[in-house]
Parts: structure tokens; C-alpha cells; sequence
């Protein structure tokens, strides 16, 4: 499939500071990819980038085909942008924000109207459309923003920490409507964030970045399978495990954890039904068998403490 | 460009604006004093208290500004009565520099808001967000300084009018104002001191922080209205027809130039740089 999004040696360097060093990645129509670092890696400056703010200073971009150094207008014509603050004007309404940003979307007046009510009833805002957005909750001004990142029908929706500041049920609120938008419009979305829960539960593929690099990008299981081959086993023991840990064929690292449970690597699940039946056919009483992956938190912080150290 | 962009920036910013009441407060206060206030108490006191006109026209302040009046202004008084060359000399001559002064400040006054506001407000981004281009952003939001700067200014001359020659006609009988000095600054230097206003207070935004910086820092140019009001009470410049049509020009040119400069700094880098 035709990437939307095309990255390839993307550099760029703010007053001599390298913000950006070398990026490549890929995005396909109606992955959500996750942008994963802390502050100043450069997942805005990625976005920016993409968007055709500013050129790179080396490295090659395609966005939906476009060059956006060179085409940026019509990028910004495809893609919807959700600010890092929701950047709305506070003194206008709901309604007259929306009706300023559709019409400078290009969309024709009736086109700004139709899709503005659309948005405000499926972001449940229609009873405060023409409130002053001041008086707005911060879950409210992130769902007005959203929908007006919305407007234009993005072919990529860029939400730069949508959830940044919200509380638990706005931010619920906001990963449903994240993962709606893929599932039912098929759209791409670049989701730039350090909630690393939220990435792992909306996202296809993760870029995990630091100081301007990227240090990882694939799909969790891909991340996983290079940075924790193998599959974590917990089994728990009904009043006493074994005294040791047998030797399996495929068993990577074993770990007692107190009387009654084991942690143990394999290199493949396949392995684990043969192994569960030894133990069994040696007397060991059972109780449980719980495979544990490797989240995508420990494979983050595994990267960012490596490239602390100098490792990565 | 697509007009509808500029219309809806320029639209948008009036809206902001409109909440703001240190922004439109001074533009409602200004001209009610100085095209209605100040004219009538020179108008209508002198008429209600004799002492108070007969104190004017003896003033020796008074006598030496005609002694200084040019001969084409002379020949316009010629043949008034002493409180009827007063007002004519004040309120037709001496005041029209005042006039200046309002398309400067209104245009500057939402230019700031416009520009250094949006800034201030961090809502710059998401305006850089969108499809519209560098020219569409700037010009939209030089059309929101420039039509309140304009329509507030043609219409305080329109109310200046009635005001002198309702207040007036006691005195003269017969409209006198306005004079012809009036047309080259009205409809030729005001609009150019209303885009010398816009270019300036662009360039000071990409400088400074908030509003009132941008606002108190362009409001320095209302020094050169100052400069051609003093410059008319010592005699030194008179504005007549021809003056009036060299200072639009020259007005003109710094404008021109001012805005090209503001342009070429006016891009989506910058403008990114600066509200960060």
C-alpha cells in the first residue's frame, strides 16, 4: 500500500540546535501511528514539518503525494491539526469559531454550516454553540478543537497530546473518538504523545523519539520481538511449586518470584503447552498460567534509559 | 487570494476586537471629544458668555497666530467678524492635523490586537494550520485594521461637518465647513497614514509580546501628527491643498514601503518562532 506519509532523512536544526536528526518513517491510510518521547524530542517539530510550516534543513518529506515544502497549502487542505493547547479564540463562540477556520479550510458557506453542526452534536456541544468558549470547561475546548481539526474531512489528523490536561473521563472521551474516527472514516492519524497507556491502546505503529531521534518505529509486536524476544509466562503454583526450575528446550530467563509463582522467558509461544505438561507430568499442582508481554512502557523506557547512557 | 479569506480574517479579528474593550473603548472616547467636545466649547461658549468671548478674542496668544496666518488664510478671514476668524482659524485650519491622528490610532489599535494579540492569545498556530496562504493571512488582517481606521475616520469628518455647522450657524448663517484643505486630508492622507499605521504595527508585533506593547509602541507615529499641528501654530507649515497632496504622497511611500518590509518578514517560520 502507498505510504500517505513518507519520511526520509528528515533533519532540522532551530539557531544551530538539532531538533530533528535523521528521521525516517512510514504511515499507511488508516493506521493511527504514535509519536512517542518526552518534551523537545521533536514530535512537533515533526508535525510542523509535515505540515509545511517551515522547510527541513536536509531530508525529504511526502505527505498524500505533496511535497510540503513546496506544496504546503495543499497538504494543510488534507490534514487537520490538533494543537498542543487548543488554541481557539476564547472571546468567539463555538459556532463562530468553527465557521472561521471551515471558511478558511475552503469550504463554501453551506459546506461550513452542514459540517459545523455535524461536529457540534457528535462532540455534544450543540447546547453551548453559541457560548463564548472562555466559558468552556478544558474537555470542552479539547472536543471544539478537535472538531475543528475535524472540519475539512482530514485525509491525516495530526493530535499533538490530545489528552494533555484532562481529566480521566474527558480523556476517555478523547481516545474513544480517536480510535471512532480510524475505525469509521478510515482515516490516517498521527497521534504525538507521552501518555505511553494511551499510544499502546490507540496505536498501529509507534515511533519512540528523544533529543530529535527517532529510536524505534514498528508495531508493538515488532518492538517487542527486538527489544524483548520471547514470551513472559507467569505460573502460579497451588500450595508449593516445584524446588527448582527444570531446564526446557526454548527457555530463555527464569525468575522465582516467592514460593508459590515463576516468571519465565520462552523464545516461542508454541513451546508452552509442551513445557506446562512436564511441569505437570512432574507433580507440579498448577494453578495458573498467564502469558505477560512486554509493555510498551518497558520497551520505552528501556530505549530512552539507553539513549541516556549512550547506548542506543 | 480569495477574497472570502480575507473578508473572514479580517471579520474574525473585528469580532476579537469587539470584546475588547481596551482596544475599542479609545475609539469611541477620542473622537467623541475631539470632533464634539472640544469644537463646542469653542463654538457654543464664546456664544453663551460675552465675557468669555470677548476674553477670547482679545487673547494675545490669539493675535499672534493671525499675525502668523499665511496670506491664502488671511484672504479666507477676510471679511469675517473676529469670533467667526477665530473658529474658522481653530476649528478649519489649525485642527486638521488633529484630524491625522485618528487613522493612525484606530489602525494601529487593531493591527496590534490583530497581529501581537493573536500572538499573546497563542492562537497564532492553529491559524498557521490552516490552507490559507501567507498573503491571505497578512492581508485579511491588514483589512482589519485598515476598515475601522477608514469607515471611523470618514465618519467622524461627516460628524465633525455637522457639528461645526449646526454649532455654527448662529455665528455664520450659511454652511461653511468643510474647507477645501480638508479633501486631500481626508480622502488622500488618511488612507495612506491608515496603511502607514497597519505596516508599522506589524513590524513592532513581530518585536514584542501583547497588545498594549504593540499598541503603546505604534502609537510613537502620533508624534508626526503632533509634528504638523505644532509646525501649523508656529507658522512654519500650512496645510493647504498642495501640502496636504505632498504629505499623502510621502505618506504613501512610507506606507508602501513599510508594508512590503512587513511582508517579507510576514511568514510562517517567524510568525512560529515568535509566538513560541
Amino acid at each position: 500500500m502507498e505510504p500517505v506519509i513518507q519520511v526520509t532523512n528528515l533533519t532540522h536544526q532551530y539557531n544551530g540546535h538539532p531538533a530533528l536528526n535523521a528521521l525516517n518513517f512510514s504511515a499507511s491510510k488508516g493506521q493511527v501511528v504514535g509519536l512517542l518521547g518526552p518534551n523537545g524530542a521533536g514530535k512537533t517539530t515533526t508535525v510542523r514539518l509535515l505540515n509545511g510550516l517551515f522547510p527541513p534543513s536536509s531530508g525529504e518529506m511526502r505527505v498524500l503525494g505533496y511535497n510540503p515544502v513546496e506544496q504546503g497549502e495543499e497538504v494543510r487542505r488534507r490534514t487537520g491539526v490538533l494543537t498542543e493547547t487548543p488554541a481557539l479564540y476564547e472571546r468567539l463562540t463555538a459556532r463562530q469559531n468553527l465557521t472561521f477556520f471551515g471558511t478558511l479550510s475552503n469550504l463554501t458557506s453551506e459546506e461550513t454550516k452542514t459540517r459545523s453542526e455535524e461536529l457540534l452534536r457528535m462532540f455534544e456541544l450543540t447546547q453551548r454553540a453559541d457560548d463564548r468558549v472562555q466559558t468552556f470547561s478544558k474537555g470542552m475546548k479539547q472536543r471544539l478543537a478537535i472538531a475543528r481539526a475535524l472540519l475539512n474531512r482530514p485525509q491525516i489528523l495530526f493530535l499533538d497530546e490530545p489528552t494533555s490536561g484532562l481529566d480521566p473521563e474527558a480523556a476517555q472521551q478523547v481516545h474513544e473518538l480517536i480510535a471512532s474516527i480510524r475505525d469509521r472514516d478510515g482515516q490516517t492519524v498521527v497521534l504525538c504523545t507521552h501518555n505511553l497507556f494511551e499510544a499502546e491502546r490507540l496505536c498501529d505503529k509507534v515511533g519512540i523519539m528523544n533529543r530529535g531521534r527517532l529510536l524505534e518505529f514498528g508495531t508493538l509486536a515488532e518492538l517487542r520481538q527486538r527489544h524483548a524476544p520471547g514470551l513472559w509466562l507467569q505460573i502460579r503454583f497451588y500450595q508449593s511449586a516445584p524446588a527448582s526450575i527444570p531446564s526446557f528446550p526454548g527457555l530463555m530467563e527464569a525468575l522465582v518470584e516467592g514460593p508459590l509463582a515463576w516468571k519465565l522467558r520462552v523464545s516461542d509461544e508454541s513451546l508452552v503447552p509442551m513445557m506446562i505438561s512436564q511441569l505437570a507430568a512432574g507433580g507440579a499442582q498448577i494453578l495458573s498460567v498467564q502469558p505477560q508481554a512486554m509493555t510498551l512502557e518497558e520497551v520505552y523506557f528501556k530505549l530512552q534509559n539507553a539513549q541516556k547512557e549512550g547506548v542506543a | 487570494m480569495n477574497p472570502r479569506i480575507l473578508m473572514a480574517i479580517a471579520k474574525k479579528d473585528l469580532l476579537e476586537v469587539r470584546q475588547n474593550k481596551a482596544a475599542w473603548m479609545p475609539m469611541v472616547i477620542v473622537p467623541i471629544v475631539f470632533i464634539v467636545l472640544f469644537p463646542l466649547l469653542i463654538i457654543v461658549l464664546p456664544q453663551l458668555s460675552s465675557q468669555a468671548a470677548e476674553q477670547l478674542v482679545n487673547d494675545p496668544d490669539m493675535a499672534m497666530m493671525f499675525e502668523r496666518l499665511p496670506a491664502v488664510i488671511m484672504d479666507k478671514v477676510t471679511g469675517l467678524n473676529a469670533m467667526q476668524s477665530i473658529v474658522v482659524m481653530m476649528l478649519g485650519y489649525f485642527f486638521a492635523p488633529m484630524f491625522l491622528i485618528f487613522p493612525l490610532m484606530f489602525s494601529t489599535t487593531v493591527a496590534a490586537e490583530s497581529f501581537a494579540g493573536e500572538r499573546e492569545r497563542k492562537t497564532m498556530e492553529a491559524l498557521l494550520y490552516t490552507p490559507a496562504s501567507n498573503a491571505e493571512l497578512f492581508f485579511g488582517k491588514m483589512l482589519a485594521g485598515l476598515i475601522p481606521a477608514l469607515l471611523i475616520s470618514w465618519l467622524s469628518f461627516l460628524l465633525y461637518a455637522i457639528v461645526l455647522n449646526a454649532a455654527g450657524w448662529p455665528l455664520f448663517g450659511y454652511i461653511w465647513f468643510p474647507l477645501e484643505t480638508w479633501y486631500p486630508l481626508i480622502f488622500w492622507v488618511t488612507p495612506a497614514l491608515a496603511v502607514m499605521g497597519v505596516g508599522m504595527t506589524v513590524l513592532i508585533s513581530s518585536k514584542v509580546q501583547t497588545f498594549m506593547g504593540a499598541y503603546q509602541a505604534s502609537a510613537s507615529l502620533v508624534i508626526v501628527v503632533v509634528g504638523l499641528m505644532l509646525g501649523q501654530f508656529a507658522g512654519v507649515v500650512y496645510l493647504s491643498v498642495g501640502v496636504g497632496m505632498l504629505i499623502g504622497l510621502l505618506a504613501w511611500i512610507i506606507a508602501g514601503v513599510m508594508v512590503f518590509v512587513s511582508f517579507q518578514n510576514f511568514n510562517r517560520a517567524k510568525l512560529l518562532v515568535s509566538s513560541n
